[in-house]
């Protein structure tokens, strides 16, 4: 078990520079998922942490010691790949027993922790299986002995889950949440599926364009997103956004056609807004309803146990998530409606988070 | 399902293999034809007739010492180039493969040797080891008389196998790199992080994962060796001093075309050819259980 130090990391590929400086600390036993878009720089961090990519400036430091210059097996680190990068002339047993028998343990005791291991995956049938006869999970949780078995002081995942089928990865989400219960190791999870990283996360670390956006519970990610960008890629359909125009009585929407009655609370008059939204916090009402916002209904697509309604609001795009058993006809009229506390502010030109109102959810203590 | 485009009349198949068959037969199975008759017969020097001698041919090529010395001048030389050029090639395309700087050049310039005829590069090479003037002059400045091909049997076959693994290493190297290549680099990142060094990862990963081609080229390099190897006798050594260089591919053409002996080169050919195919036959029974195939 070991703590994670992040400071000021960069990274350049010649002169291009990928993570512009990311502070971190990521605490023993935790688990944090990296959340963000593909060529965010996550996966790099990743690496760099790895010690597969060098660091170009700042310092990682693993249980306090910097371990910038060390090379990848003096790190104590074990990787789990995207495409699992099992050894495909190795069977399953020797894939989970290479990195003992570099470490030069006697045979009788790898065979004895490999048989562990394998018990806990639930791969004794297919030690002597070769990756290619085995099936995307199966792979996948060879992978994971790979890692396990040396009882590493970090687990680092590089898009583990991204290359099995749905179900799968639902299945394996939650192994690799019961195994990190059980291990207790430090974990740093890279992902750009945010239901992956809201459900594994016990820290989410919101990462875009080389630069960590966000850093927090998944819940407080959720309801005090830090930035326009975390507002809109957290969340599934993702928070509405109206640009708008602060005014005395509140707020002007859409270029003046749509108007809000909220209090400005601090906010200059004429500045530049953008109001997000979630389509979970809107309620669909009857239209003409006293200070609802009209809107047309443009498409219903049915989940099961909800709807996402699509509705056009004078041209912009803006979505609804309801539970209830309504079924509005595509091209009919609708009223929106929706709390004050559940508008979220950011600022038009640099997109953060401008605190006008208080969070709706209390902030758990860290 | 797999589809498969399939020609409606199979006299259309035909037609397309056929000019293939042509060249195959005009230039492969004719000429051997022609050398397993020849190789039955007593051919005239200069024309006019043949007299059927059954395997005499045979008999007289195998009892004589000349021949014997021959079969292990090329034996030797196809294991000592053959492994030396493989080695060389594997050891530029894994240092390649590691990106040192300058990789990118070495991948165009390397296959050039390939390129080059047999005769012209054994000329180059026939200057650059020349005992008087050439490069080793100055070795043999320091020690008088260590290196004359002209006179010295083991420095003709070393001149002759260093030209010849010069040829194709730049061959070698090329798929080495290609199969290095192909090896996807999280593989060689997962070993790293499983503790494994540079070495250990050369001879735990790439190696195991390289056998195919390993296979391919040593097959390829033995074959050639035998044929490829006679314009560079040719030109450097004419199979002396000595016979010390008289491969079995520059004997035929000498006893063939210098000798007159049409009826005993016809059947030396015919062993080279049985040879080639029993060494060929033995690399796929044996060596070929220990490839990886992925």
């Amino acid at each position: 078990m070991a703590s994670i130090t992040i400071r000021d990391v960069r990274k350049s590929y010649a002169k291009i520079e990928v993570v512009h400086g990311v502070n971190l600390d990521i605490a023993s036993g935790e688990f944090v998922v990296i959340l963000g878009p593909s060529g965010c720089g996550k996966s790099t961090l990743l690496r760099m942490i790895a010690g597969l990519e060098e660091i170009s400036d700042g310092t990682i430091a693993i249980d306090g010691a910097v371990v910038n210059k060390l090379e990848p097996r003096e790190r104590g680190c074990a990787m789990v790949f995207q495409n699992y990068a099992l050894y495909p002339h190795m069977s399953v047993a020797q894939n989970i027993g290479y990195s003992l028998k570099v470490a030069g343990v006697p045979a009788a005791e790898r065979v004895q922790r490999i048989q562990a291991v394998a018990r806990i995956l639930e791969l004794e049938h297919l030690l002597d299986r070769k990756p290619m006869a085995l099936s995307g999970g199966q792979r996948q949780r060879v992978a994971m002995g790979r890692a396990m078995i040396r009882e590493p002081k970090v687990f680092l995942f590089d898009e583990p889950l991204s290359n099995l089928d749905a179900k799968l990865r639902v299945q394996m989400r939650s192994e690799i949440r019961k195994l990190h219960r059980r291990l207790s190791a430090t974990s740093v999870f890279v992902t750009h599926d945010q239901v992956e990283a809201m459900t594994l996360a016990d820290r989410l670390v919101v990462m875009n364009g080389g630069r960590v956006e966000q850093v927090g519970t998944p819940a407080q990610v959720y309801s005090r997103p830090a930035s326009r960008f975390v507002a809109t890629f957290v969340g599934a359909p993702a928070m509405n956004m109206l640009e708008g125009t602060v005014t005395l009585e509140g707020l002007s929407l859409l270029g003046g056609s749509r108007r809000l009655a909220v209090s400005r609370a601090g906010l200059p008059v004429g500045s530049k807004v953008a109001v997000g939204i979630r389509p979970e916090a809107v309620r669909m009402v009857a239209p003409g309803t006293p200070g609802a916002l009209a809107a047309t209904v443009d498409l219903v697509e049915e989940l099961g146990a909800g709807r996402v309604v699509y509705v056009d609001l004078d041209g912009a795009p803006f979505s609804v998530v309801t539970s209830e058993t309504v079924h509005p006809e595509p091209g009919s009229a609708i009223g929106l409606q929706f709390a004050e506390s559940d508008l979220h502010f950011f600022s038009s030109e640099t997109g953060s988070r401008l605190d006008v109102f208080k969070a709706s959810v209390p902030e758990p203590a860290l | 399902m797999e589809k498969r485009v399939t020609f409606g009349k199979w006299t259309i198949g035909i037609l397309f293999a056929v000019p293939q068959l042509i060249l195959i037969f005009t230039f492969f199975y004719w000429p051997a034809g022609q050398a397993v008759y020849w190789s039955l017969t007593l051919q005239q020097p200069w024309g006019g007739g043949n007299i059927w001698v059954g395997l005499d041919n045979f008999r007289s090529i195998l009892a004589n010492a000349d021949y014997w010395n021959s079969i292990t001048a090329s034996l030797v030389f196809a294991g000592i180039s053959t492994g030396l050029a493989m080695l060389i090639a594997l050891v530029l395309a894994t240092l390649t493969d590691r990106q040192l700087a300058g990789s990118r050049l070495y991948r165009v310039v390397l296959i050039w040797p390939y390129g080059i005829a047999a005769p012209a590069l054994a000329m180059a090479f026939r200057f650059i080891l020349a005992p008087e003037a050439g490069f080793m002059a100055a070795v043999n400045k320091v020690w008088p008389g260590f290196w004359d091909p002209g006179l010295n049997g083991a420095d003709a076959m070393a001149s002759v196998i260093i030209a010849f693994s010069w040829k194709y290493v730049g061959y070698n190297f090329i798929f080495f790199l290609a199969a290095l290549q192909a090896i996807p680099r999280s593989l060689i990142e997962a070993a790293a992080m499983d503790g494994s060094g540079v070495i250990r990862r050369f001879w735990d990963i790439q190696f195991p994962l390289i056998t195919p081609t390993i296979f391919f080229l040593l097959v390829i390099n033995i074959t050639e060796s035998f044929q490829d190897s006679f314009g560079i006798v040719d030109i450097m050594t004419a199979g002396g001093p000595a016979n010390a260089t008289n491969l079995m591919v520059y004997k035929i053409y000498s006893d063939g075309f210098k000798g007159l002996d049409y009826s005993g080169a016809a059947a030396q050919s015919i062993i080279l050819m049985l040879l080639i195919i029993v060494l060929t036959i033995f690399q796929f029974r044996f060596i070929e259980r220990r490839v990886h195939y992925r």
